[in-house]
């Protein structure tokens, strides 16, 4: 289909100080003339701190922990204590009593669990089965934070309790308990979530999902050599420094709802769906949020309850999760089981790839591991199978590279074992399967020898090269990520008659930076400095951003935003031309100047003496110049991925096994780097959390009883300063030829590679492979007292 | 957290006084730097009706060493003074090494060395009400005890939290036990006892008792410690292990005496005794170091998911032993 509007425009495409060269894309025809590289810019591609960080450090940013409104309640609520059941009975007569309790409500429906696709499976019963212990039931709204957590011990509930299961291992075996008594659902919802549709469902396996092609048989009969391991990876939670939380503010009129959340439309859709509201009449704002990483989307259980409490109470209620209900409750990426074998020739050629795996969100469904398996690498018979195994336990949400992070530690070193196998450097062995004809391909490319130079690849010792008990070693491995655009985002540019340069959207910055990128590409087109514009987000009065989720915020948010000022600055030119005696093609903004060519004056300076009233541009985020591959629920997905490759050196000892990873350099791409201080940033923040999970994190549940034993942050390990590698980052700058910023996310790729660089590290330094994550003292001895198993397959 | 009433007291006798009065339905809990009080009032683990502050007592924050070179530390030095005295730097290595590597300077600047000895288990049951009341052992040898005890399990699989009692018992200290009745001392190893959910205390503590003082031995001319804390992370973490080593050697380089203690791996500190018996009389080398290690270990009888303790334990004794060797 082409568009009338649209025309063949030359446009550059590659990757800067590598090669670059133009392309010729179809591209609409208001689109602004693209962008030179960064180097050629004023304010975007520079390093900028980003706008709100003395507002940060100093505690003026307020969070939703922070809201006070006259007459706020305080929320809390009312846990299961039993791991599967069903609930005989309530009584909240005693708490309602309480002289501080103003309101309580029990929940009718449960959210972020799968659902019985056939209701009917399960007996007609009053209350929501229990099927994990933290399971929100109902909810308190007191006078203080106090009242309401002692009225919520008041509350008594009778249980009829069943079997529970708590372990991926147990639940699926064939007489394991049932969590569900019947086939699943889980449809996405404004929530996000959701898992393929209609798949099987056998006690409770849900699955299997598979992916074929080509014919994997005949793939291993080709095959040199093969290599072929079970991967296990453990629960992560999200513990983002700020809990998830809600303060609702019910009126007859209107709901306000002041929410810690990674998309301020999903919080008001959930509402409208659920509450049978009108849209127009729910306000969502988010002036800050404390991190998300994944687990942020929509209302929660907690943010139903805080509206049906004010609703109640008719008074606006705050209802913050403690750490412990942030834990159990809200997400966690799912732990993993990975049957995995590869066959490939002797040159690295890969014949077949054949995986089988399991994954437990919990209660949750869509515990995959990604597509990795069956897209990273050119392979002609592939076959992936995945099974969610449903477990008694808190639900799964997307986790900062959801699946991906999972399927590489898999995926890359079973290739660094083809590599030692068949003697070929994992570098050269990579030169010859990444070859898919697509950017993340070609980055990785460019990111792995630039990698290679910069870490010292070349001085990488033999395996267990060292003789004491302390070994050192190094290792690399390649992230993969989706390049995805939000469907609908829009945004809004303002120039006041005194100058001032206002942008709006309802986009959140859940602390990578939004607020600063969305002004810094509005700045670029008026010449300014970023500080100059007045960046305002976090309102769903706003027009509609996209969710911080994907990796998609910068890559939906600042062609519209471009776009919007690009309009904004024309319209503005045809005003000030007159006062320069020039046309307005002719008019240039740049360093807070309006220059014809041969006048020119201060911006604010140009604007007051035009006269101007308020200048008001809209834009819509245009699709990608060459199109998608597909579209799945609220984005599109381009048939290119984001790249990115990672190296770690750690030392293990071996006597204790204690690992410390020394250094990790994070070579990484995004289109253009908007912000690249920004970027290395989220670059810092994803290795940190690589580690961590690599390292320390672990959900550890009691399977007696479902508890979460370490529910809290002295238990639940979390890397600290000490354990902190040195990181370097090192960008490259890609040009896609795709968007009037040709802008692209690394939030997610630069999670994804680390904990698989630092097993493929762990082998150059141990001789074993580690295969279960994390690399705690007791999993390492383990795999060190397994026995040798190098050579042939 | 529950309402409670708060008391600074003034005297050892008036605190002693208030405790007294504790009864099961009004509980008075004394509190020193209020660390481990805060952490189990807010696990809803402690649920005092008063608490007595006793950082209002003068003469508790001392450190001092008496003419017979004995040194005597008020109950309520902090960990932060004991890693920087001069005086337990010099002539109790081990005891500063452990009192710094304890939980996180923030801490380190308020918990006292009484409150410290008096904390209780670590244990992520104990620690969670869903368990009060339940048989806490029992539901730690079916569960995730792989950061428990290797040694004697079967009295209780729980170990004692002081990561700082583990030094002391190396040095032999005794505590020193004041209330209105009087004052008394007793050895750590005795006053420490095996941790126990049912109790209100794991020390030979009775009620209106206050811990006054930790007096550590004078140690011979040529006394040399070291300790090690075995940790997951290195930021801040409760250990795996810890071993604190103090021996002397004659001029024939032969060990005349030696202490080993290891923490957190049995009910309390223990010592090493195997090993002692194996190092004394002889000269300290790797060789040497190693069959010790071994033979500290060779009792262990771990539980279900932490038979990688005994190798780590092993590991560490024999590097602490030949630290304090090489001090
Ligand atoms: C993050 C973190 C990490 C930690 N890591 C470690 C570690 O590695 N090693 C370690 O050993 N500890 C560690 N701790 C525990 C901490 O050291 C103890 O909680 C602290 O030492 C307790 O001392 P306190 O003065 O605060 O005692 P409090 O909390 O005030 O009291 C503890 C107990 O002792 C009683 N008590 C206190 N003083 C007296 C007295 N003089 N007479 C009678 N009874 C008394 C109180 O009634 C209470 O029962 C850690 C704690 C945290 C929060």
């Amino acid at each position: 289909m082409s568009d009338p509007a649209s025309s063949d425009r030359s446009v550059q495409y590659g990757i800067v100080g590598d090669a670059l060269r133009d392309v010729v894309r179809k591209v609409p025809q208001d689109e602004p003339p693209p962008w030179p590289a960064n180097d050629q810019l004023a304010v975007v591609g520079k390093p900028t701190p980003r706008l709100d960080a003395r507002q940060k450090v100093t505690g003026q940013a307020l969070y939703t922990f922070d809201v006070q409104l006259d007459g706020m309640l305080f929320g809390c609520t009312v846990s299961s204590t039993v791991a599967h059941a069903r609930i005989r009975s309530i009584d909240t007569s005693k708490a309602e009593r309480h002289p501080g309790v103003r309101a309580v409500h029990i929940l009718d429906r449960v959210l972020m669990t799968a659902s019985l696709r056939d209701p009917g499976d399960e007996a007609k019963q009053r209350y929501p089965t229990v099927r994990y212990l933290g399971q929100p039931i109902a909810g308190i709204a007191a006078t203080s934070a106090r009242a309401a957590r002692e009225a919520a011990s008041l509350v008594q509930i009778e249980y009829e309790p069943l079997p529970h299961v708590v372990s991926l291992e147990e639940a699926r075996q064939p007489d394991a308990p049932m969590i569900f008594p019947g086939p699943t659902e889980q449809p996405a919802t404004a929530g996000g979530g959701g898992a393929q549709k209609g798949l099987d469902q056998k006690g409770n396996l849900r699955g299997p999902a598979t992916n074929t092609r080509g014919n994997v048989d005949q793939g291993f009969a080709d095959a040199e050599v093969v290599v072929e391991r079970e991967y296990r990876t453990q629960v992560q939670t999200h513990v983002p420094m700020e809990t998830h939380g809600i303060v609702a503010d019910w009126r007859d009129d209107e709901l306000t709802l002041y929410a810690s959340t990674q998309f301020t439309l999903s919080v008001r859709d959930e509402a409208v769906e659920i509450f049978g509201l009108d849209p127009a009449k729910v306000r969502v704002l988010s002036e800050f949020t404390g991190g998300g990483f994944g687990a942020k989307y929509g209302i929660g259980n907690y943010g139903a309850l805080a509206i049906h409490l004010s609703r109640k109470a008719r008074a606006p209620v705050r209802f913050m999760l403690d750490r412990r209900e942030e834990h159990v409750t809200v997400g966690n990426r799912p732990a993993t089981v990975q049957q995995l074998k590869i066959g490939a020739k002797r040159d690295g050629t890969l014949t077949a790839v054949r995986l089988r795996s399991f994954g437990t969100g919990g209660v949750a469904a869509g515990a995959g591991v990604g597509s990795c398996h069956s897209t990273l690498y050119a392979c002609s018979n592939v076959s992936t199978e995945h099974y969610d195994v449903f477990t008694n336990a808190g639900p799964a949400a997307a986790f900062r590279g959801p699946g991906q992070v999972q399927g590489i530690f898999a995926l890359e070193q079973a290739i660094d074992e083809i590599a030692d196998k068949l003697g070929i450097d994992p570098i050269e062995l990579r030169d010859r399967i990444d070859t898919r004809d697509v950017d993340d391909s070609k980055a990785r490319k460019v990111e792995r020898h630039r990698g290679a130079q910069r870490f010292g690849w070349e001085k990488r010792r033999p395996t267990n090269a060292d003789a004491g008990p302390i070994k050192r070693g190094v290792g690399m491995a390649q992230s993969q990520w989706y390049y995805i655009v939000h469907k609908d985002t829009e945004c809004e540019v303002r120039v006041l008659g005194d100058g001032t340069v206002q942008a709006f959207s309802s986009a959140q910055d859940i602390g990578t930076g939004t607020r600063t990128v969305f002004a810094q590409v509005i700045a670029e087109e008026f010449g300014l400095r970023t500080e100059e514009i007045d960046a305002r987000i976090g309102d769903s009065r706003y027009p509609a951003g996209p969710p911080s989720g994907g990796s998609r915020v910068t890559s939906s948010l600042t062609p519209a935003a471009r776009n919007a000022a690009y309009r904004a600055a024309q319209e503005l030119a045809k005003h000030i031309a007159p006062l320069l005696g020039c046309k307005p093609g002719e008019v240039v903004f740049s360093g807070g100047k309006v220059e014809g060519p041969t006048r020119s004056m201060g911006f604010r300076e140009a604007i007051r003496e035009a006269r101007i009233d308020t200048i008001v541009q809209r834009s819509r985020r245009v699709p990608d110049y060459e199109g998608y591959a597909r579209t799945a629920g609220d984005f599109q997905l381009s048939r290119h991925g984001i790249g990115g490759v990672q190296f770690a050196q750690i030392s293990v000892d071996t006597e204790t096994g204690v690992v410390k990873v020394e250094r990790v350099l994070a070579v990484h791409d995004c289109g253009r780097p908007i912000n690249p201080q920004l970027v290395e940033s989220q670059i810092y923040g994803g290795v940190i959390q690589g580690v961590s999970y690599a390292l320390y994190e672990e959900r550890h549940l009691d399977g007696a009883s479902g508890v979460q034993l370490n529910a809290n942050i002295d238990q639940y390990k979390i890397v600290g300063s000490r354990e902190t590698p040195a990181i370097e980052v090192h960008l490259i700058e890609q040009l896609g030829g795709q968007s009037s910023t040709d802008a692209r996310g690394v939030a997610e790729p630069a999670n994804v590679a680390t904990a698989a660089a630092i097993a493929n590290a762990f082998f150059n330094a141990t001789g074993k492979r580690i295969l279960t994550l994390p690399l705690t003292p007791a999993n390492v001895l383990a795999a060190l007292r397994a026995p040798d198993e190098r050579g042939n397959a | 957290m529950n309402s409670f009433e708060w008391i600074d007291a003034s005297s050892v006798d008036e605190a002693s006084r208030l405790l007294a009065e504790s009864t099961h339905d009004r509980p008075v809990i004394a509190k020193a730097g209020g660390m481990d009080v805060l952490d189990l009032m807010k696990e809803g683990i402690l649920r005092p009706a008063r608490v007595v502050n006793l950082r209002t007592i003068q003469g508790l924050d001392g450190i001092q060493t008496d003419a017979s070179r004995s040194l005597h530390l008020g109950a309520l030095v902090t960990l932060a003074q004991i890693s920087s005295d001069p005086n337990v730097l010099k002539h109790y290595g081990a005891l500063a090494a452990a009192a710094s590597h304890a939980a996180t300077p923030q801490v380190r600047n308020v918990a006292t060395l009484g409150g410290n000895l008096l904390q209780r288990p670590r244990c992520w049951y104990f620690r969670h009400e869903h368990f009060s009341g339940e048989d806490v052992a029992e539901a730690v040898r079916q569960g995730e005890n792989q950061y428990h005890g290797i040694f004697a399990t079967e009295q209780t699989p729980l170990v004692h939290a002081s990561t700082p009692a583990t030094a002391l018992v190396a040095y032999d200290a005794r505590v020193q036990l004041s209330s209105v009745r009087g004052q008394h001392t007793v050895a750590i190893s005795d006053f420490l006892l095996p941790p126990d959910p049912g109790r209100d205390r794991d020390a030979a503590l009775q009620q209106g008792e206050i811990l006054t003082q930790v007096t550590l031995p004078a140690l011979a001319d040529g006394t040399q410690s070291a300790y090690r804390k075995q940790t997951e992370r290195d930021s801040y973490d409760w250990p795996l292990c810890d071993v604190a080593v103090v021996l002397r050697r004659g001029s024939d380089a032969r060990v005349e005496s030696i202490a080993i203690a290891l923490g957190w791996v049995a009910p309390t500190p223990m010592r090493a005794t195997e090993a002692e018996a194996i190092l004394l009389g002889h000269r300290v080398d790797e060789e040497a170091a190693r069959r010790a290690a071994r033979a500290a270990v060779s009792k262990a009888k771990p539980l279900s998911r932490n038979a990688y303790k005994v190798d780590v334990l092993e590991a560490v004794i024999r590097r602490t032993i030949l630290d304090a060797a090489t001090r």
